[in-house]
């Protein structure tokens, strides 16, 4: 039979050769024995769970979703999609408080921005972490990111959104909840560099969280609701001409194969419009169409690390080439591994360990090598290399925009 | 003159091992001779269909009641075996809807429950069933395992006290004038002759016999019917699915544990080919054109296997087909017939009428040798299932249970609790297709008399699954050569068992199986250096 006709990833599982080399890149197996490994988990798993969803194992929860297993595959399994589709469907574990919090990225982000030192500053407090970790199961390792006191959105609107109408060319802007609640810096940079290069920003009309961490805490229907949502902005900025950029590989990842893979929506009119914002300013550039010019001043040693899903994109290539770009870049690349956060996971108490042990080579990596920063298009990979390597992390948009001459750059591109 | 035995069961498929269990239960000193390996005939190469017996309700009633009957004993004392799927009969356009009616009518009227459903209902119950169905009749179908059903009689026959040889070949009938006293042996893995005396000998051999009852100097004339099936790689089913008309070809799909399968084809065959069957393309054509009638996803749908099996049939008529025979039970006193005393045969019959068949042998074998013990075999539990499925199933969900438990409860049953899977290396997977541990195949060597790999497929499914042995063959082989002592017979082994799971792939060697198998014959030929295994495939 021809592969072609396996279009339904719950079926891909009949594909699989049982060469296990999905269990080999496996980064959890490495350093817990109770996880089975994906190709249990997932091909050999879904046979018997099709007998009995008896056979369910609540181990796939140790799962980290970082498709590393699909990458590895010779036979095109979607062997991290079973493995999320059979967690959704069969556990029988109720997502707890601390679930829903760490899942609802958007109704935390929208309270928390608006009293951001308090909240910035009580998370910090150990009682509080205290409280935290025993009560809700938030490893008091972690501290949550710092959230802003402007939204991005609301920056934006006062400050960019006028300007954006002199421009011929545009692109629509998936900002997504990091940029817009903890981190705006990005998304101003991102919009800095667009209109250097000629290139007008617009909002999507609306945007929620793009849900994958809802769709990991087993939220399936409020994941649904929110990418139908995505999806109809996202398809009304297509009509306009405009392609989707972002800044975050797995809001990126999410949007174009899980929507389809996991909640079953059907994408494919605008899956090719949704792409990070580095591919799309490597390829303009490589097909002559914009320029970018760089501070001569601008020196500093640049490793990059590729978080899970941009090696599933297969888009690394993208942002490491703009990188290099940068003349005063003096750029490393790191191997390519797991930093062992996959977004929500790494902050719950039961895989606090095993996500630090799974990271633990990439930091000694970052460590040994004198690098001055460490570039990397996830942001929860950021947060964890920076609390365990003790480096700061940066979106490679964010090093660009530093670099960039602004007004050689216009000049470029007029 | 000493009597070693009351009785010796010649042949190790499910009438054999039903027989012995009876036997034995009712204080007989038995011995059960098997040259192969038990089920290695008909009861290892069919369906796995807990007839409800519908299928024969309109040609023949009396079948019909016997199945009926004898799959609600199976339930009972196999729960461990059987999985109680139900199954539907289904019209499809181009068929006779009238049928129905008929078919109901004499289901009801062999105590069979049968009930139309709407279409809709049908589909609701089972979606991969063909959406085109017009009609759809209910029937208490199931699936039972012929291995595990075998193996458990087996078992509970050597728990009372008989004796089971498996790979001793009988080669002739030691006679004293007329009667029959015993049996020549030949025990082809220690290759040397045995004789053991016995006041009966009971023929239990299936198709082969034929050439068993003429070793006495009686004629049984069997008639070979070849049926061929599928097998795929995944339940596409989860109720029995048949079509709602007279038997044809290729019309029982039936989900069995992890796979599904559908059959059969049927065609006459020489008595001197039944030991060396293949499946023919045009067969694999026949049972995928006609399966995907009934679940069109099988066109779609990895085949792990084809296989074929013999009928053992008593010829009774001259249809070709060999479907209008009856598949009644045939009990035959050769004493009374041929003036053959000491000698019975037991045949006819199928795989669901295998404990009715025990018993009336038993029931035969007792009157001669003037013993007054009630058959209990239909009220007895076997081993491994003793206690009801519900609390069976509750048990594994308390507390994490792993595949290899899991998978393990679902072929031992109660019996479970003798494979100790605590140890980390016990409780590793050995085939993680079919979730088979360490310890179950140390079990299966143990308890069960695994002497090779295909003993042990047959005991606990290594090597049945997805990669048909690519991952679990070689481990299995260690631990044989382990408990045997002896490295160079696991590698013959390893070979032929290779070479036995290509002959199943070969007949549907085309896309992801055929690359399973070149992927398979790169491990063991390139990686391992296996030569046996090309040399023996030519």
């Amino acid at each position: 039979m021809s592969k072609d006709q396996h279009t339904n990833p719950e079926s891909t599982f009949e594909q699989c050769m049982k060469c296990t080399v999905c269990t080999v890149y496996c980064p959890v197996v490495a350093v817990n024995p109770d996880y089975p490994g994906p190709k249990q988990a997932g091909p050999d798993g879904e046979r018997y769970r099709l007998k009995d969803p008896l056979f369910y194992d609540e181990a796939l929860d140790l799962c980290l979703n970082c498709k590393r297993c699909e990458v590895a595959c010779p036979s095109n399994v979607k062997i991290g999609d079973i493995i999320q589709a059979a967690r959704l469907k069969y556990s029988t574990k109720k997502p707890k408080l601390r679930d829903y919090i760490l899942a609802n990225t958007d109704i935390m982000g929208g309270l928390a921005t608006t009293m951001a030192p308090v909240v910035n500053f009580t998370l910090g407090l150990s009682p509080v972490k205290a409280v935290m970790d025993g009560v809700l199961g938030v490893d008091h390792h972690r501290t949550f990111p710092k959230y802003a006191g402007q939204k991005f959105e609301t920056w934006f609107k006062r400050h960019a959104a006028s300007k954006q109408a002199e421009f011929d060319k545009k692109v629509s802007y998936f900002h997504g909840c990091y940029a817009n609640y903890n981190y705006p810096k990005l998304a101003k940079d991102l919009v800095k560099i667009l209109n250097a290069a000629g290139y007008g920003v617009n909002l999507l009309e609306k945007e929620k969280c793009c849900g994958v961490a809802l769709i990991s805490n087993g939220f399936k229907d409020q994941a649904q609701s929110q990418a139908e949502l995505n999806l109809s902005s996202i398809r009304k900025a297509v009509g306009r001409g405009e392609p989707v950029l972002t800044t975050s590989s797995t809001c990126t990842f999410t949007m174009r194969d899980e929507y389809e893979h996991i909640l079953g929506l059907d994408n494919s009119d605008v899956r090719d419009s949704i792409m990070l914002a580095t591919k799309f300013l490597y390829t303009l550039i490589d097909e002559g169409r914009i320029s970018l010019a760089f501070k001569e001043d601008y020196k500093k040693r640049i490793a990059y690390h590729t978080p899970c899903h941009m090696e599933k994109l297969g888009w690394a290539i993208y942002s490491t080439s703009l990188l290099r770009m940068i003349p005063g870049v003096d750029f490393l690349m790191l191997d390519s591994q797991c930093c062992g956060i996959a977004g929500t996971y790494g902050f719950k108490k039961e895989h606090y360990q095993d996500s630090q042990k799974i990271g633990e080579s990439l930091f000694r990596q970052i460590q040994d090598s004198n690098v001055d920063l460490v570039a990397t298009d996830c942001e929860t990979c950021k947060w964890q290399i920076e609390m365990s390597a003790g480096v700061t992390v940066e979106n490679p948009i964010s090093i660009i925009a530093d670099a960039l001459d602004v007004e050689a750059t216009i000049k470029l591109n007029r | 003159m000493s009597r070693e035995y009351d009785v010796i069961i010649v042949g190790g498929g499910i009438t054999g091992a039903g027989t012995a269990r009876d036997c034995a239960m009712r204080g007989l000193k038995t011995l059960l001779l098997e040259r192969l390996d038990l089920t290695a005939g008909a009861t290892g190469r069919n369906h796995g269909l807990l007839h409800s017996g519908a299928r024969y309700a309109v040609t023949d009633q009396e079948s019909a009641e016997e199945c009926i009957q004898e799959n609600m004993i199976l339930r009972r004392i196999a729960s461990h075996c059987v999985e109680e799927t139900d199954g539907l009969f289904i019209t499809l356009p181009e068929d006779d809807l009238g049928f129905q009616s008929t078919f109901i009518d004499s289901c009801l009227k062999a105590g069979i429950r049968a009930e139309a459903i709407d279409p809709k209902e049908a589909l609701r119950l089972e979606p991969s069933a063909n959406k085109d169905l017009i009609g759809a009749v209910r029937v208490p179908d199931g699936a039972v395992d012929p291995f595990r059903l075998t193996v458990a009689n087996v078992y509970d026959a050597q728990l009372h006290g008989a004796e089971v040889l498996t790979y001793h070949q009988v080669t002739s009938l030691i006679k004293e004038g007329d009667r029959v006293v015993g049996v020549e042996a030949y025990d082809t893995q220690a290759r040397q002759k045995k004789t053991f005396r016995s006041r009966l000998v009971i023929n239990a051999g299936g198709i082969w016999g034929h050439h068993i009852a003429s070793l006495a100097g009686a004629t049984v004339n069997m008639f070979p019917a070849k049926g061929a099936l599928l097998i795929f790689g995944h339940r596409v089913n989860n109720m029995v699915i048949n079509r709602c008309r007279k038997p044809a070809d290729a019309d029982i799909l039936v989900p069995g544990d992890t796979i599904c399968l559908i059959g059969t084809t049927s065609s006459r065959l020489p008595y001197d080919q039944i030991d060396d069957m293949k499946v023919t393309p045009e067969e694999v054509d026949i049972l995928l054109r006609e399966g995907a009638k009934l679940a069109p996803q099988l066109m779609e749908t990895r085949i792990l296997r084809a296989y074929a099996g013999v009928r053992p049939l008593v010829a009774a008529d001259n249809d070709p087909s060999g479907r209008s025979i009856s598949r009644g039970i045939v009990c035959l006193d050769h004493e009374t017939r041929d003036g053959i005393p000491g000698f019975i045969t037991i045949t006819g019959g199928k795989l669901m009428t295998y404990r009715l068949m025990a018993e009336w042998a038993t029931d035969l074998a007792c009157r001669k040798l003037g013993v007054d013990k009630k058959c209990q075999t239909a009220q007895i539990c076997l081993p491994g299932s003793e206690t009801e499925e519900e609390k069976q199933k509750k048990e594994l969900q308390q507390g994490r249970r792993t595949l290899g438990h899991k998978a393990a409860h679902g072929r031992h049953g109660t019996r479970t609790s003798a494979i100790d899977m605590n140890d980390s290396e016990d409780a590793s997977l050995v085939c993680e297709c079919e979730g088979v541990s360490v310890a179950e195949v140390n079990y299966a060597i143990e308890e069960l008399g695994a002497k090779n790999i295909i003993n042990l497929r047959r005991r606990t499914r290594v090597g049945m699954g997805t990669c048909q042995g690519e991952l679990c063959a070689c481990r299995a082989a260690g631990l044989l050569g382990k408990a045997n002592g002896c490295a160079r017979k696991s590698l013959d082994d390893l070979a032929s068992f290779m070479n036995e799971r290509w002959k199943g792939m070969f007949p549907v060697g085309w896309g992801e199986t055929l690359a399973e198998a070149q992927f398979t014959s790169w491990i063991y030929e390139g990686v391992c250096g296996l030569d046996a295994f090309s040399k023996k495939e030519e």
